[in-house]
């Protein structure tokens, strides 16, 4: 059953459902991919969101993996 | 609009595949083809995507946050969120984001000012492609037809074989006809040409014998002619003479 469905109180026994197995997680990842590929890039008539939002996805993800490296060019007194 | 350019051709559709028949005992019939998911005709593409708000959110996501907050509910999201971050200091304002705002600057200006452009040659690009398959596709239906046609001339072709054949049966016999005539011909050809030897034989012969017995006959009647007779016999032509002038000398 779908992520949006599940109560917050449920979210613990809805994880332990879920297939962590690497055949399980390769399945995931293809789902997810092809759920993304035919909204937005699998059309005729193809817009700029949908490259541009896996762009935005990946300029988000390198921000939070190089954040130590960036912390110290904070402006305080002490870092 | 640079997704066009990243057209595939296999659809969503082969991606869903109904799920295996379950192999059980060899002697169960599998029955195929009988779900009503079948691979062709392909559905078409849809015709736009996902509805994207600024380029960079989903429209899902302002239908999410409607019902409880109206129209204003995300951005006031987005402007408290980027203020708590900008705050905290959890988003560094540095050297970097000065080359990100110039860079994002120029970004969105090209996209708004050549976006119609390489939309529309993109367009284009993929008309042409439809193009060609179609046309393809049409040839080939096309030239099956005039198979279809030709095929169906040729049966109706063949259906008078049998005046060829009647044709072709005169022509023999007109040919055995003439080849009998023809040997009809040399045969009495020969057997006058042997007739007329054998004619020409017997005529032969009887000349030969007619001329033979002539010359012997002139022969022994000269040969018995003594000279006693010789006179006699002109003796009596003189006195025949005689008489004959008188006569004739009375008829004057």
């Amino acid at each position: 059953m779908k992520l949006m469905d599940v109560k917050l109180g449920q979210l613990g026994s809805w994880l332990a459902m879920r297939d962590f197995t690497p055949g399980g997680i390769l399945g995931a990842i293809r789902r997810g991919h092809s759920r993304y590929y035919n909204k937005y890039i699998n059309v005729r008539k193809g817009g700029l969101g949908g490259l541009s939002m896996v762009l935005a996805g990946y300029i988000i993800l390198s921000y939070m993996w190089s954040y130590s490296h960036i912390k110290h060019e904070r402006r305080r007194k002490y870092h | 609009m640079l997704s066009r350019l990243v057209l595939r051709a296999a659809p969503a559709a082969l991606r869903a595949l109904p799920p295996p028949v379950a192999v059980g005992v060899l002697h169960t019939t599998r029955t195929l083809h009988t779900t009503q998911q079948s691979l062709a005709p392909v559905p078409p593409l849809p015709e736009k995507g996902g509805e994207v708000r600024h380029g960079l959110i989903p429209e899902e996501f302002f239908q999410f946050l409607y019902p409880k907050t109206g129209v204003t509910g995300p951005y006031m999201l987005g402007t408290g969120l980027l203020l708590y971050l900008l705050s905290k200091e959890i988003y560094v304002v540095n050297h970097e984001t000065a080359a990100a705002a110039c860079i994002l600057t120029v970004i969105v200006y090209a996209i708004k000012k050549f976006g119609p452009d390489v939309a529309a040659f993109a367009d284009k690009l993929n008309e042409e492609k439809m193009a060609t398959a179609l046309a393809m596709k049409n040839e080939a239906v096309q030239s099956l037809q005039t198979a279809i046609e030709d095929e169906k001339k040729e049966q109706w072709r063949a259906e008078g074989r049998s005046y060829l054949f009647d044709a072709k049966r005169n022509n023999v016999a007109m040919l055995l006809e003439a080849n009998y005539r023809e040997r009809l011909l040399m045969v009495y050809n020969e057997v006058k040409k042997r007739l007329d030897y054998q004619v020409a034989m017997q005529t032969l012969k009887r000349q030969k014998e007619q001329d033979h017995m002539i010359q012997w006959v002139e022969r022994n009647v000269v040969q018995s002619i003594t000279p006693q007779q010789q006179k006699e016999s002109i003796a009596k032509c003189i006195l025949d003479l005689k008489a004959l002038s008188k006569s004739a000398h009375a008829v004057v």
